[in-house]
């Protein structure tokens, strides 16, 4: 019997379903976003000149993108070290570890919030403490940024996690055997391999900091020009009637994201040389 | 570099299982030995240990004379080549290969040029000279398997260990590299051991043969006493179809149960023994009552034969000429060149 041979797609009805999500993307994701881009210019560009012109909204931006960016950069070890112990380490708890990490993806950002901004507090736990150190951490940007590494630590180490124990054992005894001392092996061997999921968690963790706001309103004090976050003027402008310069604002923290996520991905290209086949991307 | 390897013993972690059990062995200066036996046999326990890979075993495990405990890797003078290479994918080739020579301390590593000398050197030697830019995975398999090979002769080792290395490599490079593997071998006065499963590539290249079954050593020979006397029916199966023929010995002769096999003289005691012999060492004899059958096509020069003796039938392996001259109806088995164990052990080996 002869078969007629067809190269067929690993998934059936791929055609189909690229034309679904194409049609889905373009009604949830990209309509909005036209909208959002165009809303501003409707009464011509003066709102923009306007907002263009506020000092306010640069120092929130500020704010937003040094606090996430910092934020981010903090989770980065923190979360290698997390995904190393679950990975690597038999402790007894680390079922449980395993599920509290990704409690911050499903706890209402207002619950985080509130729960941050009591325990920072004056006379919270840990706020307690360090007052006593003379260091205070809720309603300055010190408190944005522990609301937001709480909020980012997961995308960092579930980025991590799958790659670090995809490694196989043997790269590590590989060095040892070369004559690498431990921290050389670690350095040189098993870090360039974990590069571009650090830089892709950090890139999740980064984008989700941006925009984070729930979290961050209870412990910034938010105080204009020195601890209030660009997601929140844009309900401040809201809240005053303003919808060209809420929606003027939000295009320009679209922009300014847009631009990092770019830089980031870039970053990521740089650090996977080797490690996806090339003539894929 | 030798191997003095006294009654090690290791223990599965959690397990009261024994991954190796009193295993004792001599690797010589210059030796080239394969470790074979089924998976699961402790083949690659042993060959880690050797390396100073894993944990805590019992008994005594030295290399020159000396305990590899407590002395730091670069001084073993050991290069280890893993069964998936373990190279580091995110460095090149030339950089895999001058690894070992990069991590060394300031004071004892040679200067750019050096190295990169170096790694042209072995680069030559593997013969990949253009591939130094590339990555892992742009090469295939037996380039991978050799720039694998190249990053672990980089520092000089005295004692080259190889786990399964040939096992992912198609027959004809598997071929090519095993030659290539004893010419290196031979030119780098290297200490040599190879872990495989598989008999003819053991017999290939090795000089000597440890053959290991359960965490213990079965038999420790050279290649061609191996097949001509085993030392259990467990090495003879490993080493190559064989056939098992049941009988007794009785005043000085080996009697088979089974009808049309010939009885052969041997100088054994009394007793009921199991003879082993290869398909090809079975002659055809025109007498008795056994029925052949011709079938399948040629295997090299020979042709395969279904003979029928009474209550089983065997596949042999015959010279054409043979057929013609026994015919294929009303004939015996001729097994004088058989081993006979009995116990589980080599009883006396009878032939030539």
């Amino acid at each position: 019997m002869v078969f007629c041979l067809r190269r067929r797609d690993g998934l059936p009805g791929l055609s189909i379903s690229i034309a679904f999500t194409l049609v889905w993307i373009g009604l949830i994701v990209v309509l909005p976003l036209t909208a959002l881009v165009l809303r501003p210019w409707q009464d011509g560009g003066a709102v923009m000149l306007r907002v263009l012109h506020d000092g306010r909204m640069y120092a929130a931006l500020r704010v937003s993108f040094s606090c996430a960016a910092l934020a981010a950069l903090i989770d980065v070890p923190l979360g290698l070290l997390l995904a190393w112990a679950l990975v690597r380490a038999r402790l007894p708890g680390r079922r449980a570890v395993d599920a509290l990490i990704d409690l911050p993806f499903a706890l209402p950002t207002a619950v985080t919030g509130i729960t941050l901004a009591t325990l920072y507090g004056p006379t919270g736990w840990i706020g307690a403490l360090l007052a006593r150190a003379g260091i205070r951490v809720a309603y300055t940007p010190a408190g944005i940024v522990v609301a937001l590494m709480f909020v980012g630590l997961p995308f960092i180490v579930r980025a991590v996690e799958p790659v670090l124990r995809g490694l196989p054992p043997e790269l590590e005894e590989a060095g040892l055997l070369l004559g690498a001392s431990p921290w050389q092996n670690f350095r040189r061997v098993i870090l360039p391999p974990l590069l571009p999921p650090l830089v892709a968690g950090f890139s999740l963790a980064f984008a989700r900091c941006i925009g984070e706001y729930g979290s961050v309103i209870f412990i910034a004090g938010n105080q204009p020009f020195h601890s209030e976050i660009a997601p929140l003027l844009i309900v401040v402008r809201l809240q005053e009637y303003d919808y060209e310069g809420a929606t003027a604002i939000a295009l320009i923290l679209l922009l300014s994201a847009l631009m990092c996520m770019t830089g980031v991905a870039a970053l990521r290209r740089r650090v996977s040389r080797g490690l996806v086949a090339r003539g894929a991307a | 570099m030798s191997v003095q390897i006294q009654s090690l013993t290791r223990h599965a972690p959690n397990a009261s299982r024994k991954m190796l059990d009193d295993v004792s062995l001599t690797i010589e200066d210059g030796a080239f030995v394969a470790l074979v036996g089924p998976s699961g046999a402790g083949k690659t326990t042993l060959l880690r240990t050797i390396a100073g890979l894993d944990g805590p075993y019992e008994g005594t495990v030295l290399v020159d004379g000396r305990t590899l405990a407590g002395r730091p890797m670069r001084e073993r003078r050991i290069g280890f080549v893993f069964q998936n290479y373990a190279l580091f994918r995110h460095m090149t080739v030339a950089r895999n290969i001058a690894f070992g020579l990069d991590v060394l301390p300031r004071r004892e590593r040679p200067d750019r040029r050096a190295i990169a000398g170096r790694v042209a050197e072995l680069l030559e030697l593997i013969q990949l000279p253009m591939l130094g830019d590339a990555y892992p995975d742009q090469l295939s398999g037996g380039q991978r398997q050799r720039v694998a090979l190249a990053r672990a002769l980089a520092t000089k080792p005295g004692l080259l260990l190889l786990d399964e290395p040939f096992g992912a490599l198609d027959p004809i490079v598997r071929r090519q590299i095993r030659r290539w593997l004893r010419g290196l071998h031979d030119q780098l006065g290297l200490t040599t051991v190879l872990v495989t499963h598989d008999h003819d590539e053991a017999l290939e290249v090795a000089d000597r043969l440890v053959v290991m079954q359960n965490g213990r050593i079965v038999q420790d020979a050279p290649a061609e006493m191996l097949d001509t006397a085993p030392a259990t029916p467990f090495v003879m199966e490993f080493l190559g179809e064989a056939l098992a023929f049941q009988g007794r010995v009785v005043q000085g002769s080996f009697l088979p149960d089974d009808a049309n096999v010939l009885r052969f003289p041997v100088a054994a005691t009394d007793g009921p023994a199991t003879a082993y012999l290869r398909p090809h060492e079975i002659r055809l004899v025109a007498e008795g009552s056994g029925q052949a059958t011709v079938f399948g096509g040629w295997l090299g020069a020979m042709r395969r034969l279904e003979v029928a003796l009474g209550k089983r039938t065997v596949e042999i392996l015959v010279l054409p000429e043979q057929i013609h001259h026994a015919g294929i109806e009303g004939v015996s088995l001729d097994i004088t060149r058989a081993r006979l164990f009995r116990d589980g052990a080599l009883l006396v080996w009878k032939g030539g």
